[in-house]
């Protein structure tokens, strides 16, 4: 193993670590605010990806594209907010998870109704689809090194809207009592459909991006919501400083776990066995990571209660 | 009588009546689909006794119902192959007789709640749904990447399972099969909400500190319900596979887990027979509904929120009134 291929897979594990993030951030907003758990956050992942992929198909440009992305996932994410989810609040998790099973199963066969049941392709830009030299002689793909970027960008700027901004402190303040803000005069109502809309518009973000480098294809959301779930898990719900850690401690296990085990394992056995064995044991090894959390911190590495 | 019971009892009627009214027009496929009704009520029965009893929102429990389709598929491949299965201590042979194969899908199936038990009770509300939602995906996964039993494409038996005195083959007697362990999971499921354990677990869901104060621990009570619910969900599993000779990954997937919740809560939540009729509906809308459009999940889904948001009790509920024994 040389340096050089553990750095493009340390890489590696950043991109998908950051655009976890993009996923958990929304996902834990949404339940540090408004006490919701959200099944359906994969179907906004989907819906990013299908809306930037129907756009770069019409007008070839990727940075419409990724607008469209933006804009659909957020508006979707408002509607399904004000038609169903705002009934939700004061139910029980069993209700919510029911509620949100049901909006999957619409989004996702209506989205096949007006797709089709094949995956849609999304091109990287030309300008980015090749690679770039980094210091140290690394060649890596362009596209993947701006996802990081993008997604970075993107993480500091949420921080900043918690930490600075008015909005973030009525986020904040709702985290700790929601009926105290209602009483200071803030529309809570409203405030729960933009945090919904802000959570929709990075998943759909996150699937648009994504989709360039994958297929964009119905059901690609929920494996990835349930990896946010797990991040999540591993952070501590509520917290976005988890989430973001989460994110990066699942993204850098996976993909690295999916590299080194299989080598370390054909030091003891044949090459063959070791393939199968060590990517086996590598689909497991975020769960791994999240129960070995589990025993310690209960409620995550940033969670509190 | 109440009109629970009569309606618990006209339900339970109701699928053996269909399939000896299918044995009598000659309708093997009708008996199938009775079969599969009775073995998803069977699975969701399990997962009954940890949600509706002790409240406990597990979205993994296709985790049990996958091991016991593989503890069938295994064994059974390994009677079809004449290889032994060597497990390096000890070698277990193959074999297709279905009582050895339930009682390894439902001890797998126990020890692996125990573990995930163990864990997942650690926490509670959304963390033991997400927790339990990720050991089902772990499973999945981990099924598609080990190689030696089919991966993703599965593992297929040739001939059905053998069952003492039976002809397993014959779509009415396997359904007579399954319906007896149906019937007699459910007398024992009655049995312990009824018992001091269920009692007990009952409350522990509605108020936890009661059941410390009395000196019980509400960990130990849900962990021996997730483990018994784990079984049962197990052996269903086993008869799912010996029911299509065929078992794959998605029978750990979380569509899965998500369908048994969605049996429960359709026939309504916190009664013994809620599963029972859920599952039966669900069939029903399955086979009806596939045949009016490719897309049928938008509908299930659309009666589903319509339910949730406006039908709290599910069918029993909306025919008998409120005020089940719990919910």
């Amino acid at each position: 193993m040389t340096t050089l291929l553990l750095i493009e897979q340390v890489l590696n594990g950043l991109q998908s670590g950051i655009m976890l993030f993009l996923m958990a951030a929304g996902l834990t907003l949404i339940f540090g605010v408004m006490g919701l758990i959200n099944l359906a956050h994969g179907s906004l992942y989907m819906i990013g990806a299908f809306a930037a992929a129907a756009v770069a198909g019409a007008t070839g440009s990727f940075v419409l594209a990724l607008c469209a992305s933006l804009i659909t996932a957020a508006a979707a994410g408002a509607i399904i907010e004000v038609g169903v989810i705002r009934r939700l609040y004061d139910r029980d998790h069993l209700d919510q998870v029911l509620a949100t099973f049901a909006l999957i199963l619409i989004l996702s066969e209506g989205t096949r109704w007006a797709f089709g049941s094949f995956p849609l392709y999304l091109d990287v830009p030309a300008a980015l689809a090749g690679p770039v030299t980094l210091p140290g002689g690394i060649r890596y793909p362009a596209y993947r090194l701006l996802i990081i970027g993008v997604g970075l960008i993107i993480a500091a700027g949420l921080f900043l809207l918690i930490a600075r901004t008015r909005i973030g402190i009525q986020i904040r303040a709702g985290e700790s009592d929601r009926e105290m803000i209602a009483a200071l005069g803030v529309d809570i109502s409203k405030l729960y459909t933009l945090i919904f809309a802000l959570g929709a518009a990075l998943a759909g973000l996150a699937g648009a991006l994504v989709g360039a480098i994958q297929s964009v294809q119905v059901g690609m959301g929920e494996p990835v919501l349930i990896l946010a779930f797990v991040v999540i898990v591993i952070g501590g719900i509520g917290s976005i400083k988890g989430a973001l850690v989460g994110a990066l401690l699942v993204g850098l296990t996976d993909t690295l776990g999916g590299v080194l085990l299989p080598l370390a394992l054909s030091g003891v056995m044949d090459a063959s066995a070791a393939t199968s064995v060590g990517s086996a044991l590598a689909s497991m090894s975020i769960y791994i990571l999240m129960a070995v959390v589990l025993i310690f911190r209960p409620t995550g590495l940033y969670g509190t209660a | 009588m109440q009109r629970e019971t009569v309606l618990n009892t006209l339900v339970f009627l109701a699928l053996p009546a269909v399939a000896a009214i299918a044995l009598v027009l000659d309708e093997p496929f009708t008996i199938t689909l009775a079969t599969r009704a009775a073995i998803l009520a069977l699975a969701a029965v399990g997962l009954n006794l940890a949600l509706g009893l002790g409240g406990l929102v597990s979205l993994g429990h296709a985790v049990f119902f996958g091991l016991g389709g593989y503890a069938m598929g295994i064994l059974a491949s390994h009677a079809q192959s004449y290889a032994p299965l060597d497990l390096g201590l000890f070698v277990i042979e193959g074999t297709k007789s279905m009582p050895v194969i339930w009682l390894t899908a439902v001890v797998v199936s126990a020890l692996a709640a125990l573990l995930i038990g163990l864990l997942a009770l650690r926490t509670a509300g959304v963390y033991f749904i997400m927790i339990t939602l990720a050991f089902g995906q772990m499973f999945y996964y981990f099924t598609i990447s080990w190689p030696a039993y089919g991966g993703e494409d599965g593992l297929s038996i040739y001939v059905r399972n053998s069952f003492p005195g039976l002809n397993t083959l014959d779509p009415i007697q396997f359904f007579g099969l399954v319906f007896a362990v149906l019937a007699i999971v459910l007398f024992i499921m009655g049995r312990i909400e009824r018992s001091a354990f269920g009692l007990a677990l009952g409350t522990a869901r509605q108020n936890a500190a009661r059941v410390e104060t009395v000196g019980l621990s509400p960990f130990h009570l849900r962990l021996v319900a997730f483990v018994i619910s784990g079984a049962v969900t197990g052996l269903a599993g086993a008869l799912f596979a010996d029911l299509n000779r065929f078992v794959s990954p998605t029978m750990f997937s979380w569509q899965m887990s998500g369908e048994f919740i969605v049996f429960i809560v359709l026939g309504g939540i916190g009664r013994l027979f809620g599963p029972v009729v859920g599952a039966c509906l669900f069939v029903l809308l399955e086979h009806l509904l596939s045949g009016v459009s490719e897309f049928w999940l938008i509908y299930l889904g659309a009666i589903l929120l319509f339910v949730v948001l406006f039908a709290r009790g599910g069918v029993i509920g909306a025919l008998v009134g409120r005020g089940g024994h719990h919910g």
